[in-house]
C-alpha cells in the first residue's frame, strides 16, 4: 500500500539554512549538511531543499553544495532553486538529486517544463507554485521571485497548464500561511487537488502533527511538507531538527488515512 | 566489488555512497573495457524507456554486458527502469528492451484504479515478498521502499516474480531469473531497507 508523503523543506540562504515567515525574515536554523544527516538518521520519507536566493539573484545553482547534500542524502532529494535550462537540469541530475524544482522558469517559460520533462522524464520535475489568496472573492493568484513578483496568474490554471506541459508533480507552497504554524489553506489544497492526475505535494502553515493528518484526511495520497514545524520546537520556536518517528507516524495514518479518508 | 553501468542515466553517486558505507568496493563502467573484473553488476536508470535504451546501446557496453550476463553467470540487479530494460520491450517507446527475463513494461491504467490515484505512482510503498530469495534476506515482508514510476514490468512467468507491490492493481516489484535481478523501486533512496538489499545483491 502506497503512503502519503510527510516531507520537510529546507531554505537555503546564504549557504545557512534558515527559515521564513511569508517568504520575509529568514531566520538562521542550522547547516545544510548537518540537517540532512539529522534527517537520514529520522529516516524521512523526501526532503526538498530550496535555494531561496538563486533565481532572487539571479546566480546559478550552487553545484557544490547540491553535490555534497546529494551525497549526504540516504532519501530521495528535490532541489530547487535558480534552474533555467535543460543543461542546468542534468548537471544537477547527475550529481545525485532525484528531482528538481522549477517556479519562475514555469511562469516565463512553460515550454521549458517540456523540454526538460520530455528529456529527464517527467517523474522528476516538480512545478512549484508560490500562491497568495487574493484580497477579494476566493482565487489564489501565483507570485515567482520569492513571492515577490506577482504573476496575475491563476494559481488552479496554472497547476492544470503545467501537468499538461509535463509536470511530474506540483508544489503548492501557501504565501500567506508560510510560517505561521496555524494549519494549512485546506480549501486550496482540496481544489487543486481535484483537478490534478499527478501527486501534488503542499507546503506552508503546519504547527503540528495533526495538521498534517488533516490534509491526509482530506486528500489520501499526497505528500505533505513543513518547514516551521521540523526544525523548530515550542512556542518560543527553539531550533531543534524533527521529525515523527515511525510510530508516531503509523499511529497518525491509523488515524487519518488507514481508517479511512473522505475521498 | 559491485560495477555500477554509468550511461549516462540514473543516480550512481547513490550507489556509490551506499557501498561505500558497507565496506563494500565499487567502480564505475563508462566502458566495455571498464567490465573486465565485473563479479557484480548494477544497472541503475530513470526516465524514459527509449531514452535509456538508446544511452545504454550507444555506450558501446551492450555486448560485453550480454557476454558478462548471460554466458558467464555475472549477477545483474536492474533498478527502476533499469530493471524494465531486461524486459522485451515497452509501451512506453519503440525500442526493443534487452529481452534477458519474460516480460513486458506496461503504464498503469488509472482508469482501471477503484478511486483516484496520481501517476506517477511515487512514495514509499510495501514490498510483499511472494518468494524467499537471497536478495530479499533479512527484510520483513511488507518493509517499504521508495517507488517513482509510471510503468510496471509484466510477467506471465510467476516464477520470476519474488516480491510484489500494489498500485491499483498488484505488479511484480521484484523479480529474479538465474543471475538475473530486477526491482522497480529505489533501494538506494529507502534508508535501511534500501541498504539491506544492496547489501544482500553484493552477498550473492
Amino acid at each position: 500500500m502506497l503512503f502519503p508523503r510527510i516531507i520537510p523543506c529546507l531554505l537555503v540562504h546564504k549557504k545557512g539554512l534558515v527559515k521564513t515567515t511569508k517568504f520575509k525574515d529568514p531566520k538562521y536554523v542550522g547547516d545544510p549538511i548537518n540537517t540532512v544527516k539529522i534527517f537520514n538518521e529520522k529516516e524521512v520519507d523526501e526532503l526538498i531543499v530550496l535555494d531561496i536566493d538563486a533565481t532572487r539573484q539571479g546566480y546559478e545553482p550552487n553545484y557544490k553544495m547540491i553535490e555534497d547534500l546529494a551525497v549526504e542524502c540516504r532519501m530521495p532529494l528535490c532541489y530547487g532553486g535558480g534552474i533555467k535550462t535543460l543543461e542546468q537540469a542534468q548537471r544537477i541530475f547527475s550529481l545525485g538529486v532525484e528531482k528538481i524544482a522549477l517556479s519562475s522558469v514555469a511562469v516565463e517559460n512553460p515550454s521549458q517544463i517540456t523540454k526538460i520533462s520530455e528529456r529527464v522524464g517527467s517523474q522528476s520535475v516538480v512545478v512549484v507554485l508560490d500562491v497568495k489568496k487574493k484580497l477579494f472573492g476566493d482565487k489564489y493568484e501565483l507570485y515567482t521571485h520569492n513571492g515577490l513578483k506577482s504573476s496575475g496568474i491563476d494559481a488552479v490554471q496554472f497547476s492544470i497548464d503545467m501537468q499538461e506541459a509535463g509536470a511530474g508533480e506540483i508544489l503548492i507552497n501557501s504565501i500567506d500561511r508560510d510560517g505561521f504554524m496555524d494549519g494549512y489553506d485546506y480549501n486550496l489544497i482540496k481544489e487543486i487537488n481535484n483537478v490534478l492526475e499527478i501527486p501534488l505535494t503542499v507546503l506552508g502553515g503546519a504547527g503540528n502533527i495533526d495538521d498534517i493528518g488533516l490534509v491526509i484526511q482530506q486528500n489520501g495520497i499526497i505528500g505533505v511538507s513543513a518547514g516551521s514545524l521540523f526544525v523548530f520546537k515550542g512556542k518560543y520556536k527553539a531550533v531543534l531538527i524533527n521529525y515523527p518517528s515511525a510510530s508516531e507516524k503509523a499511529l497518525l495514518m491509523e488515524k487519518y488515512f488507514l481508517s479511512g479518508w473522505n475521498s | 566489488m559491485i560495477t555500477i553501468i554509468d550511461y549516462g542515466l540514473g543516480n550512481i553517486r547513490a550507489f556509490v555512497n551506499v557501498y561505500n558505507s558497507l565496506n563494500v568496493h565499487t567502480n564505475i563502467a563508462q566502458s566495455p573495457k571498464d567490465l573486465e573484473g565485473a563479479s557484480k553488476i548494477v544497472l541503475p536508470g530513470v526516465g524514459a524507456f527509449d531514452y535509456a535504451m538508446s544511452r545504454l546501446n550507444a555506450s558501446g557496453m551492450r555486448d560485453e554486458l550480454e557476454n558478462r550476463v548471460l554466458r558467464k553467470g555475472v549477477p545483474i540487479l536492474g533498478i527502476c527502469v533499469g530493471m524494465q530494460m531486461l524486459a522485451k520491450g515497452s509501451e512506453e517507446g519503440t525500442l526493443p528492451g534487452l529481452n534477458w527475463v519474460e516480460g513486458e513494461v506496461e503504464l498503469f491504467k488509472a482508469e482501471k484504479f477503484s478511486y483516484k490515484k496520481p501517476l506517477p505512482h511515487m512514495g514509499w510503498n510495501t514490498l510483499n515478498i511472494s518468494q524467499n530469495n537471497k536478495l530479499l534476506r533479512n527484510l520483513d515482508n511488507q518493509a517499504r521502499f521508495y517507488f517513482l514510476h509510471s510503468y510496471y514490468f509484466h510477467t506471465q512467468n510467476l516464477e520470476n516474480i519474488i516480491g510484489t507491490s500494489e498500485y491499483g492493481i498488484i505488479y511484480a516489484s521484484a523479480i529474479n531469473q538465474d543471475n538475473i535481478y530486477g526491482v522497480q523501486f529505489h533501494p538506494e533512496k529507502s534508508h535501511s531497507n534500501g541498504i539491506q538489499l544492496l547489501k544482500n545483491f553484493s552477498e550473492i
